[in-house]
């Protein structure tokens, strides 16, 4: 099966094919087939190609299969090459089965839309996949970064898909002392799309730059090569190759500075949400440190670097994420803090806890969002939790499965959350207690925002009755995949279990090959008793902040009202998001324009417009006036003829 | 070699050329224009057999051939017009027609 690894990619290109091409003359039943059935066979295959891979022994665990020379010019070869080793398959699997999960939950979101627009949906939502899986398999870094831009692309046409719909205002909060908190608006889904992408624009300026340095100081781009000649390499080359690459995957995956597009990326389809901005695309960040952690381990500076960033933006999200009211938003700030705690466990080198951690996240995020979207689908298209209510009685089961995926988010001890989530929390305090308070305070902030929105929500009284009326639940084939999520949300813990129970962690060992980590437990390894401790905290804290929650948001619901009078400063300035967006506003896009306005002004229109413009006017003039000596008469032309001839004769005799 | 000398021939020849000329330039008469045409013609005719004779080459004379075949053509062209603009216009005056224009 390793042999025909490339129909994991080509069969999402023959359903983009397919369903882009003739989808809307093809009636929804076709194009819903194909679109979920090409990600359900990519899974398959790659289910398939795991388990050939698993029965190699384990130094031979790297496939390489290339397909065809790509780009040959003078030294820089670039194969076109896809690469089957633990980690790819482990991705391609993450990738594919919560993206097969996430096709069948569209069919049922997606129903209202017309035929077109449900074709072009599935076209673009199995691009997105094929490129993901190219991403993932590649076997260098140009091709990594050829599938880095594809969904990037992906995420532009996604989140813009609904692209007529305008600017949405939130409603004022209202505090208790009778002033209100205006809240900034939501962006429209055009403009969403646009931010995402320059946003990471700025980030792919680094990670193209790094790649060229990566060929600059090796001569080739394929990752084996170079993590072979990466050791004689200058420190301060790899730290700038890390750092640039690192660059890229700020972007990618929403970290501080460039985490602004992902909250406003929720302007898009909640599957969407769901697949590209909270399993898989953001990810893709974690997994290119991951994938390159040679070069990482290789500078520690660098590595300290993404654990930093990693650290200070799950903080920084959690905290957004307290007072946020719109429910998808609240995912997303979720979203960019988890990715925060998967940067920290890269950048402490736990590579195996990140990516477990990964596919965690894969599991309960895609099933919050799908959960809030099967919310926004019975409401109308209503997300401000401050409208809902009660709706665990309309909803069961979406409501319960929202609670498990809502207790993994919270890491409640024994879900998969608080496996990989202690995982990377007993890295970070091995490499520095102080990073471990930074992942516990997050912790503590994640299991109370997640338990605010689930009971604000679900729990309670209704707060618009004529909306409340209205809601059902969604129909089978959205609840399914919710179901099949809630499943793995809440087991998948068992891929990873710690050490300190005596058990195999499967995760681990897998991923053990790639990231050669044979017997590091022991060098590293922190006593049985702190590892008992550290799960204990991580455990009690989870606990305290869903207590947290349910005291605030269920038996005294006066405190918050009256904490946000209080801290009223602090609330306003979570509310507008930090005001991250009014600096970069004030700083980068309005100077960027008066710029850009000035060149478009000044130079385009002035100068190049006018040498244009001068050329075609003085032709224009100068015909005009030569069209005076064509005035028909035909002596005058013979006149012309003869001084011509007479010209000519002098010109030759003279010479 | 004997007899009048090259020179009158070729003196002879630029003085038909530029009364031809002149008569192009100057006459309003199509039909004058046309023989002005053909007295050019055959000034540079007049040229080229005098140079043949003077060089002994059968080039020239040749030539000679050639350019009267293309000037009875020309004639039969521009009898042509100047018939059928007569018939249009009912004038055989250049300064009349000015059509040729952009």
């Amino acid at each position: 099966m390793l042999d025909s690894i490339w129909l994991v990619i080509a069969l999402p290109v023959a359903g983009v094919l397919l369903n882009g091409l003739l989808g809307r003359h093809l009636g929804r039943a076709f194009v819903s087939v194909v679109g979920v059935g090409v990600v359900g066979a990519a899974f398959a295959l790659g289910a398939w190609a795991m388990t050939d891979l698993a029965a190699l022994p384990e130094a031979q665990r790297t496939f390489t299969l290339p397909l065809w020379d790509w780009i040959t010019v003078g030294n820089l070869q670039v194969p076109l090459t896809l690469r089957a080793d633990a980690l790819s398959l482990w991705m391609v699997l993450v990738v594919s089965g919560v993206g097969f999960l996430i096709h069948l939950y569209s069919v049922g979101y997606m129903q209202h839309e017309d035929a077109r627009m449900f074709a072009r949906f599935f076209a673009y939502l199995n691009l997105f996949v094929a490129s993901m899986l190219l991403l993932v398999l590649a076997d260098n870094y140009l091709l990594l970064y050829v599938g880095w831009e594809l969904v990037g692309a992906c995420s532009y046409l996604l989140i813009g898909f609904w692209f007529h719909k305008r600017d949405e205002a939130q409603a004022p909060v209202t505090l208790m002392d009778g002033t209100q908190v205006t809240l900034p608006p939501n962006l429209n889904p055009a403009d969403s799309g646009k931010k995402a992408f320059i946003v990471n624009r700025i980030g792919d300026f680094g990670f193209a730059l790094g790649v060229f340095l990566i060929w600059s100081t090796f001569g080739t781009l394929n990752f084996d090569a170079v993590f072979a000649a990466a050791p004689q390499a200058p420190a301060t080359v790899l730290s700038a190759i890390t750092l640039l690459l690192f660059m890229g995957a700020v972007g990618k995956s929403a970290q501080l500075p460039l985490a602004v597009w992902l909250p406003d990326a929720m302007a898009g389809p909640t599957p969407v949400s769901a697949l590209i901005h909270a399993a898989t695309m953001v990810t893709a960040g974690v997994y290119m440190v991951a994938r390159s952690h040679v070069l990482y381990e290789l500078a520690p500076g660098s590595a300290l670097v993404v654990a930093l960033v990693g650290g200070v933006t799950a903080l920084y999200a959690a905290a957004i994420a307290l007072v946020q009211v719109d429910l998808k938003r609240i995912l997303a700030y979720s979203t960019i803090s988890q990715l925060g705690y998967m940067f920290v466990a890269v950048g402490v080198g736990a590579y195996a806890a990140g990516l477990f951690h990964l596919t965690t996240h894969a599991f309960f995020k895609a099933l919050l969002f799908l959960a809030a979207g099967s919310v926004m689908h019975a409401l109308h298209d209503v997300i401000d939790i401050r409208r809902m209510g009660g709706l665990w009685r309309k909803m069961p089961l979406t409501g319960l499965t929202f609670l498990v995926g809502a207790l993994a988010l919270a890491g409640f001890p024994l879900t998969s959350g608080f496996f990989s989530k202690d995982e990377i929390l007993l890295k970070a305090f091995q490499f520095s207690p102080g990073l471990w308070v930074l992942g516990l305070a997050t912790a503590l902030l994640t299991a109370f925002y997640t338990f605010r929105a689930l009971f604000v929500a679900f729990a309670g009284q209704p707060r618009d009755w004529p909306l409340y009326e209205k809601a059902h639940e969604s129909p089978g084939i959205m609840t399914l995949p919710l179901v099949v999520l809630a499943m793995a949300a809440l087991l998948g813990g068992l891929l990873g279990l710690p050490a300190v129970l005596g058990v195999p962690n499967w995760t681990a060992d897998w991923l053990a090959p790639v990231f050669d980590t044979h017997g590091l437990e022991a060098k590293h390894g922190v006593s049985a008793a702190t590892e008992w401790l550290l799960l204990g905290v991580s455990a009690a804290v989870a606990l305290a902040g869903i207590a947290l929650a349910y005291w605030f948001y269920v038996s005294r619901v006066d405190i918050p009202a009256r904490l946000a009078v209080a801290l009223r400063p602090a609330f306003v300035f979570l509310a507008n998001k930090c005001y991250l967006d009014d600096l970069y506003d004030a700083v980068l896009v309005r100077s960027g324009r008066q710029l850009a306005q000035l060149l478009a002004q000044g130079l385009d229109k002035a100068a190049i417009d006018g040498i244009i413009d001068g050329t075609a006017r003085l032709l224009a003039r100068g015909g005009a006036w030569l069209t005076q000596f064509e005035d028909g008469h035909i002596p005058h032309y013979a006149l012309g003829m003869f001084v011509g001839a007479l010209l000519l004769v002098v010109y030759l005799v003279v010479r | 070699m004997s007899g009048v000398p090259t020179a009158w021939f070729l003196l002879l020849g630029a003085i038909l050329f530029t009364i031809g000329a002149v008569g192009v330039l100057v006459r309003r008469n199509v039909l004058i224009v046309l023989m002005c045409v053909e007295l050019m013609l055959n000034a540079v005719n007049l040229t080229f057999v005098a140079l043949g004779r003077e060089l002994n080459s059968l080039t020239g004379q040749v030539f000679v051939f050639f350019v009267i075949v293309v000037a009875a053509v020309e004639v039969a062209v521009g009898l042509a017009i100047l018939v059928e603009l007569n018939r249009l216009r009912q004038t055989a005056d250049v300064d009349e027609v000015s059509e040729l224009k952009g």
